[in-house]
């Protein structure tokens, strides 16, 4: 065994127990907390498969910006987001998992294919930014007008509730009250003084 | 010289299947999305691998379009919780009853 398939071995080791236990928090802030691990152990991992800059990438996108929106959400919530009873559908969906799991540990190892070493290589940054850019620019445009719709999504969403909430508030210049009873009256000017 | 490609492939294959786990399991919808992560994080090992077997870059370039995809993903569907979690006070799906009348 080389010192790569140790490195390899190991931290698949490592994504697999931190991904599981991830899955299996109750928590969404301990199972934030656990994927970071997996994701930067992932970021090692391509760094080992030759792609350095989307090493990058993942500590940067998925590690930094991802988990920490993610974070940020939960702490929007005013009682903690955890769940009150266990998991009832744990034991379907660990059969659908083993399943889905079994199909394709058979179709890799049927191929002969997946017998091949792989043989170490690594793309520059460099060249893989004049590849993107040379041969796929068209894609990368279209994926930058996928995250300006999303943004503007976002927003869209957003202000819409804030209008609702004005609109259910008690608006600064109510109408006159319809109905001419003293007592609404009353009541009318004592709400518009505070 | 590192490892065959199918050991990579299979543990592509754990995470995606402990993602999905975690996507049909959990009553919460934060712990959905995270599941929605693992899997595309899955799909991102499984493609590297692949551009490392075949030497093509395109396999990487992937990779990058999937980590867009998925921020954007990510984001909207934070959003949509919190937009739903406003509305009706809860982040478990089964206690959404607005649309039932």
């Amino acid at each position: 065994m080389t010192l790569y398939a140790f490195i390899f071995y190991l931290l698949a080791i490592v994504i697999l127990i931190a991904t599981g236990l991830a899955v299996t928090r109750r928590q969404p802030i301990h199972a934030v907390l656990y994927l970071i691990v997996a994701f930067l152990s992932t970021a090692a991992l391509f760094f080992m498969l030759g792609a350095p800059l989307l090493a990058a990438f993942i500590v940067i996108v998925y590690a930094g910006a991802i988990m920490v929106l993610v974070l940020f959400v939960i702490m929007l919530f005013q009682q903690s987001p955890k769940e009150r009873r266990l998991l009832s559908e744990w034991g379907p969906a660990t059969f659908l998992g083993i399943v889905f799991l079994a199909v394709a540990v058979a179709m890799v190892f049927k191929d002969p294919g997946s017998e091949i070493v792989l043989r170490g290589a690594v793309a520059q940054p460099r060249d893989f930014g004049r590849f993107l850019f040379d041969r796929y620019w068209l894609a990368v445009e279209i994926v930058s007008i996928l995250l300006l719709v999303a943004l503007v999504a976002i927003i869209h969403l957003s202000k819409r509730r804030d209008t609702e909430e004005i609109e259910r508030c008690p608006s600064p210049h109510p109408s006159p009250p319809r109905d001419e009873g003293k007592g609404e009256g009353v009541s009318y000017q004592k709400e518009g003084h505070q | 010289m590192i490892v065959p490609l199918g050991h990579v492939f299979v543990l592509a294959g754990l995470i995606f299947a402990m993602g999905l786990v975690c996507l049909v399991a959990h009553r919460n919808l934060i712990m959905t999305l995270i599941g929605v992560e693992v899997m595309m994080n899955a799909a991102a090992i499984a493609f590297v691998a692949a551009a490392l077997r075949w030497q093509l870059m395109e396999g990487q370039a992937f990779v990058l379009f999937i980590l867009a995809v998925s921020a954007a993903e990510i984001s909207l569907g934070l959003m949509l919780v919190v937009s739903v979690y406003r509305r009706t006070g809860s982040i478990d799906p089964d206690r959404y009853d607005i649309l039932k009348w």
